[in-house]
């Protein structure tokens, strides 16, 4: 384990995108290792004691705070919050103001969560501590597509090549579904976009994935269908009539459901729709990994957040 | 006692005459002449212009110099100290300055500070639409009587075809040519960069070039009707290109201009979300940057205009979202236009020039770009094999918003001459 961590160089985690496929099995080798041991002995682990990170959330998101709060915690560090609620694009906090907020606290760390897609690599390149991108407009959400395709190969087994993976929904304006190509690409699976043509371009072929916009034959063979959150008000009001045509059309429900395999599983980033893009009845169902999701995320970042320091700060190995 | 000007063995071009050859150029009192008499070539400031070229000072029908109102960006005094470095003697600006110039006080205000303030020749241009607003008409013809040479809601587009339609119907009346900035707003909303793999890639708002089509097209439609000259400013897509293409070939009254950055950059530069790369138009694809370029070469496109849009270090540095749109460009025009048209071997000097030059002065009407005996001496002289590095902190507009900061570029402009008077001299602003 020691060997993978001093492989990794890293000090920012900014994309799915720059990874290499070995940097992505290293998070996931880490992962699998914090899990093991938070199994057995659910006492903090004490590598981080002493260290601040600061979670910045420039746009507000619960669930992902949260997870890295905990997996912060879990690793023994101190966290420091620091939320604004309000839109930057409209209020005018610059990356300059949010650079110097996170040098006068003296935080050790940075998770950035910000409206602007470009955000933590900007910050990233005049900070000298790790920058923890936790979802970046519609760029990226890399912890998410680790914490993915973590759970997919504990379902699938740990080679996903060849593996069907089908993402339906909101493809244009996510974030999540971008990580998750990058990632699924990166790990040998075939990745197949599904929805209204109006959110998943055809110009996404161009990324090395399928566009199949007839859901059936999108469903079928699929190994894994994962369901993207719907947000009609957010963005898409133009792109497609009305939540109620959206559930028509692409919601899963219990018959479209049949035309996957019989061990596919369903997974959703959170927070679902219930009974728009997905039933819940199929949220609740043992297909649904859902949970198993949300618990993956904490290893997964406690793995990153652990390689990012460790990189900026060889000392953390040896303690 | 008169100056004379005596410019030694030079390659003059002068596009507009046809002439391209090594020889001397004259000017008395700030005009051009045929010769000088043996006591005036005594009495002459000789420049040796050997190894140089000399041309007409260069037309840049699109600047903006931010004066008045947000003279923290440029002023009229920087912007034209830009564009003689960049060798420019003529310079048109657009109106969208704060206040923008809809009414007839604010040119006045503007002419006189070109009056006071100005090392080059500048001339205004005044907005189609009261505050820009694309509602109601602007005072055109009072406009026209305080000097403007063309009607623009540069930076915004008349987005009601009823309006667009009676304000060229209406500037046509004042033999004032439409410029038009073409963009459907409805189409744009929040889009920060081209719509295409890059952004699909980056997560960032898309621009399609449908925006800029579909307004093109409008626009064809209406000069056809009318018989108006509209004028498309910065053309950035393949189609567009092609649309003003074959309604040239009808005989439609349209004209369009290249910028250097549409010429020289494509959207990938994008990539690493600096906001130096964005721009209104976006940067667009690889096919698209051919695609103008070829419309520079078949004579689509027959003008190089800079829209110089000058920002401040600390507007631009944020998100690329938040960032404003625009670069400036007049003191690197001429050697990325070299790079791109001469310096690769797609067209000659003269052709360049040309673009620059009298073709340029010739779209607004403008008295320069030639060295046609009578002329006004305007003058400059350039190597166009000389490696530069750009480097912004040393550029004489106030803003240095440079995508090719860092860049080796071949073209160095040698001197710039005004009537007579040279305000560039290779290395420093001498004009008072
Ligand atoms: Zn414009």
């Amino acid at each position: 384990m020691n060997e993978l961590i001093a492989n990794w160089t890293r000090k920012d985690l900014i994309s799915i995108e720059s990874l290499t496929r070995e940097e992505i099995d290293t998070v996931h080798a880490l992962a699998k290792h914090f899990k093991e041991i938070m199994a057995t002995n659910p006492a903090s682990l004490p590598s981080l004691r002493g260290r601040t990170i600061l979670n910045l959330f420039i746009e507000p998101s619960t669930r992902t705070r949260i997870a890295f709060e905990i997996a912060a915690k879990r690793l023994g560090a101190d966290v420091t919050l620091v939320e604004q609620a309000a839109s930057s694009l409209t209020k005018g906090e610059s990356l300059r103001d949010t650079a110097q907020v996170v040098e006068a606290l003296q935080a050790d760390t940075v998770v950035l969560r910000h409206s602007a897609a470009g955000s933590p690599l900007y910050l990233s390149k005049i900070l000298n501590v790790p920058v923890i991108n936790a979802g970046d407009g519609a760029h990226e959400h890399p912890t998410q597509a680790l914490l993915d395709t973590f759970t997919m190969r504990e379902k699938l087994g740990q080679s996903l090549e060849g593996k069907k993976i089908t993402i339906l929904g909101d493809i244009l304006f996510s974030r999540v579904a971008r990580s998750n190509i990058f990632a699924l690409n990166k790990l040998g699976a075939s990745v197949t976009l599904s929805g209204p043509a109006t959110l998943v371009p055809d110009g996404f072929r161009q990324l090395g994935v399928e566009v199949d916009l007839d859901l059936k034959s999108a469903l079928a063979d699929a190994d894994v269908v994962m369901l993207l959150r719907i947000q009609h008000e957010r963005q898409t009001s133009t792109h497609f009539p009305s939540l109620g045509e959206y559930k028509s059309l692409y919601g899963l429900n219990q018959e479209r459901a049949s035309w996957l395999k019989p061990d596919a599983i369903i997974m959703h980033p959170g927070p679902v729709n219930r009974g728009v893009e997905l039933d819940s009845s199929l949220a609740d169902s043992n297909r649904s990994v859902i949970l198993q999701q949300v618990a993956n995320g904490i290893f997964n970042r406690m793995a990153v957040i652990y390689l990012c320091m460790a990189a900026n700060n060889k000392n953390l190995i040896s303690e | 006692m008169s100056s004379i000007l005596w410019i030694k063995n030079g390659r003059v071009i002068d596009p507009a005459n046809k002439r391209d050859g090594t020889g001397d150029l004259y000017a008395r009192d700030g005009v051009i002449v045929d010769s000088l008499s043996e006591s005036e070539l005594k009495a002459a400031e000789v420049i040796d212009a050997q190894g140089a070229v000399v041309c007409p000072g260069l037309v840049d029908i699109h600047v903006h110099l931010r004066e008045p109102g947000q003279t923290h960006k440029e002023d009229i005094a920087s912007g034209t100290r830009a564009a003689a470095a960049g060798g420019f003697t003529t310079i048109v600006c657009m109106p969208n300055t704060s206040p923008v110039g809809d009414n007839p006080g604010t040119i006045r205000r503007i002419n006189d500070s070109i009056t006071r303030n100005a090392i080059v020749n500048v001339y205004p241009t005044g907005c189609l639409t009261v505050e820009m607003k694309g509602e109601q008409l602007a005072p055109i013809g009072s406009l026209k009587n305080e000097g403007i040479v063309a009607v623009t809601d540069d930076g915004l587009c008349v987005q009601n075809n009823e309006i667009m339609r009676r304000a060229v119907e209406y500037a046509r009346m004042f033999d004032l040519p439409v410029m038009d900035h073409c963009q459907d707003a409805s189409m744009t909303q929040g889009a920060v960069m081209n719509e295409g793999y890059w952004s699909l890639k980056l997560g960032l708002k898309g621009w399609p070039s449908a925006a800029e089509d579909l307004i093109i097209a409008r626009n064809v439609v209406f000069s056809r009707q009318f018989d108006a000259h509209i004028h498309m400013q910065h053309v950035s897509s393949a189609y567009g290109v092609d649309i003003i293409r074959r309604a040239k070939k009808r005989g439609i009254r349209v004209s369009g201009e290249a910028t250097p950055h549409h010429m020289y950059f494509t959207d990938e530069c994008c990539k690493d979300y600096d906001p130096v790369f964005k721009m209104n138009p976006p940067l667009r694809t690889e096919e698209d940057r051919q695609a103008v370029i070829e419309g520079v070469l078949d004579g689509t496109l027959e003008v190089i205009a800079t829209d110089h849009a000058p920002h401040t270090a600390d507007e631009k540095d944020n998100e690329f979202d938040i960032a404003p749109f625009g670069i400036i460009g007049l003191e690197t025009a001429l050697a990325a236009s070299l790079e791109v048209l001469v310096h690769s071997g797609r067209c000659d000097l003269s052709f360049l020039i040309a673009r620059m030059t009298h073709m340029a002065a010739e779209i607004l009407n403008l008295p320069a770009g030639t060295l046609s005996t009578g002329a006004k001496a305007d003058i400059t002289l350039f190597d166009p094999d000389a490696e530069i590095v750009v480097d912004p902190d040393q550029f004489h507009g106030k803003s240095t918003n440079c995508p090719w900061n860092g860049k080796r570029l071949k073209g160095k402009v040698l001197r710039t001459i005004v009537a007579g008077k040279t305000v560039w001299d290779g290395n420093q602003i001498t004009a008072q």
